[in-house]
């Protein structure tokens, strides 16, 4: 069997709070976890999940207070690791007096890489995330979206085999989300493994091999985006348009939502043939007809609230002191 | 030197010169030109000892302020506007960086003594006419501010690495003041008839830094020789000082979640 991308295993921090710094405050509840060489892999949750902690975790920002993990068999501990990895952190921000080549030459001066392989893989990452033009410009006149463009390129200018983006895709516009996506896809073609972490499902439905569900610092799930959201149909959408002067039968209109002439309808599924024949014979021009799924959105939603039911307090007191 | 210390280093002065810090030495060399033509015109006989004495006082002043007020940011700063993230997600050990960071302050300081050193001859040839052997004692009184600066530097990194820009600049601060008066604190223990007092001065005397040492500049001032003896001392002292103070503050900081 080979060596997976990354091994988490019993992974939990403990934060101290309060003026005294006596109560613990869980933000990660021993976490398991394994992702394979060349996945792509979605860590889901909603804000304040763990998400943050266990990235922070895994380039050694922050300590565990038990637990252990490994890239490529490598502990998290031995920062000669990080040749192999690149991270990029939620909401970056860099060294603003320097602009984007001088920081990208900063960081790939860490590698050891000779001035003209410098050179080459700066103006080569600075043309992929979009920033050739905007290369001499210090990082302080820099968008938001610009500044998580730059992110990007610094978490790959070294050729790292596994990627960790903390939210890679929040600050961008519809453009940039793109862009992130279609980077993302490439590395996974690349043969790279890419982890990272958002609260935007569709992006994990579009992209990702395997997506885990962290909610109050506790593991909820893990699988294929589609084996977690059920194959299972509970409906059917139909759109379509009426014709003038051909009436709609009130059965179909009844709960319909519609705009102008455009109509919306939910069926059962063992309905959807009889509905379509009563949408012929009203002459109604059919626009659309989906299966309705329960999304990653609604297996999220459910388990949110299964944990809140739970009422599963995250805090524990203690009197020891977290690393 | 490893190399990526040095590549930290680099940025580190770097950053200081687009900040504008070496913009000090404009009113250095403002300071400097007025002394020279105010005191070339009222002063008879000791024109060197004021241009020397103020000068020497400027550059330790000055560097002083600077080594504090941005060796208090050094650390502090990287973690919470969390550029620090993504350096040390890099191949680099957190030792590495600190001593990275001191090294790159260090030599922006050297830079800016260097340059005000060069302003104190000018001021100094525009007043006397001359150089005089005995002027080597300034060059000697800007080496052991420099030796105090690496100290300074040091400390306020330390404290960087665990506290506040303004609670670091006190505690900072607060050593330096203390250990300008390193020798009256030893005086007082010897002077004392308590045993307690005695032997919390002592205490304080030998972990304080002692900075009263590095302060040559009456010396300076009026030419009198410094001895071979107190610079290799000086040196030795400040050399093992800041090496021990790193690794406290490397030991500090490896351990410490970066929130």
């Amino acid at each position: 069997m080979s060596t997976p991308a990354i091994k988490i295993e019993g992974l939990t921090k403990d934060y101290a709070v309060g003026f005294w710094r006596k109560k613990m405050r869980r933000s990660l509840d021993h976490l398991d976890l394994e992702v394979k060489e060349g996945e792509a892999f979605g860590f889901l949750g909603p804000n304040g999940a763990g998400k943050t902690t266990t990235l922070k975790l895994l380039m050694g920002l922050i300590f565990p207070t038990s637990g252990s993990a490994q890239v490529r068999g490598r502990s998290i501990a031995d920062v000669s690791m990080h040749r192999e990895i690149g991270y990029m952190p939620e909401q970056p921000y860099f060294y603003d007096y320097l602009t984007a080549r001088e920081l990208l030459d900063y960081f790939a001066r860490f590698f050891g890489f000779s001035a003209t392989e410098r050179q080459e893989r700066i103006g080569k990452f600075l043309r992929r995330v979009g920033l050739m033009e905007s290369a001499d410009v210090q990082l302080r006149k820099f968008s938001k979206g610009m500044l998580q463009r730059v992110g990007i390129a610094q978490a790959i200018l070294h050729d790292p085999q596994v990627i960790f983006l903390d939210e890679p895709m929040s600050g961008l516009d519809p453009v940039g989300r793109r862009e992130v996506r279609d980077i993302i896809l490439e590395l996974k073609k690349q043969g790279r493994t890419v982890f990272f972490s958002t609260h935007i499902l569709s992006d994990a439905e579009m992209l990702c091999d395997r997506v885990a569900v962290l909610v109050g610092g506790k593991l909820l799930g893990v699988g294929a985006p589609k084996e977690i959201v059920s194959m299972e149909i509970h409906g059917m959408e139909i759109l379509f348009e009426a014709q003038p002067g051909s009436p709609l039968p009130p059965k179909l209109t009844e709960g319909a939502t519609h705009t102008g002439d455009r109509y919306r309808i939910e069926v059962p599924e063992a309905e959807v043939y009889s509905a379509l024949d009563e949408l012929k014979s009203s002459r109604a021009r059919i626009l659309s007809v989906t299966p309705l799924r329960p999304s990653l959105e609604d297996y999220f939603l459910k388990l949110v609230g299964r944990q809140k039911n739970v009422a599963s307090s995250t805090e524990v007191v203690s009197s020891g002191a977290a690393r | 030197m490893n190399a990526i210390p040095g590549i930290v280093a680099v940025n580190t002065f770097r950053e200081a010169v687009r900040d504008r810090v070496l913009y000090n030495l404009i009113f250095f060399a403002l300071m400097m030109m007025a002394a020279a033509v105010l005191v070339g015109g009222v002063s008879i006989g000791i024109e060197r000892d004021v241009i020397v004495n103020l000068g020497l006082t400027a550059i330790s002043l000055f560097g002083i302020v600077m080594a504090i007020f941005i060796g208090v940011g050094l650390v502090y700063k990287e973690i919470e506007k969390r550029t620090l993230y993504s350096v040390l997600a890099k191949p680099i050990q957190r030792w590495q960086f600190l001593v990275g960071k001191f090294v790159g302050l260090l030599l922006t300081l050297a830079v800016n003594t260097v340059l005000m050193a060069i302003g104190l001859s000018a001021a100094l040839f525009y007043v006397t006419r001359k150089f005089e052997p005995g002027d080597g004692t300034i060059v000697i009184a800007i080496y052991f501010i420099l030796l105090e600066l690496a100290l300074v530097t040091a400390l306020a990194l330390f404290f960087s690495c665990f506290s506040s820009p303004i609670l670091s600049t006190l505690y900072t601060l607060g050593i330096y003041v203390a250990g300008m008066f390193s020798p009256d604190i030893r005086d007082i223990g010897m002077v004392t008839s308590s045993p307690v007092v005695k032997a919390v001065a002592k205490v304080i005397y030998y972990v304080l830094p002692n900075f009263h040492n590095f302060n040559t500049i009456a010396a300076a001032a009026h030419s009198e020789t410094i001895p071979l003896a107190l610079i290799w001392q000086n040196t030795a002292y400040a050399g093992l000082y800041v090496v021990v103070i790193l690794i406290a503050a490397s030991a500090m900081f490896s351990g410490r979640d970066l929130k």
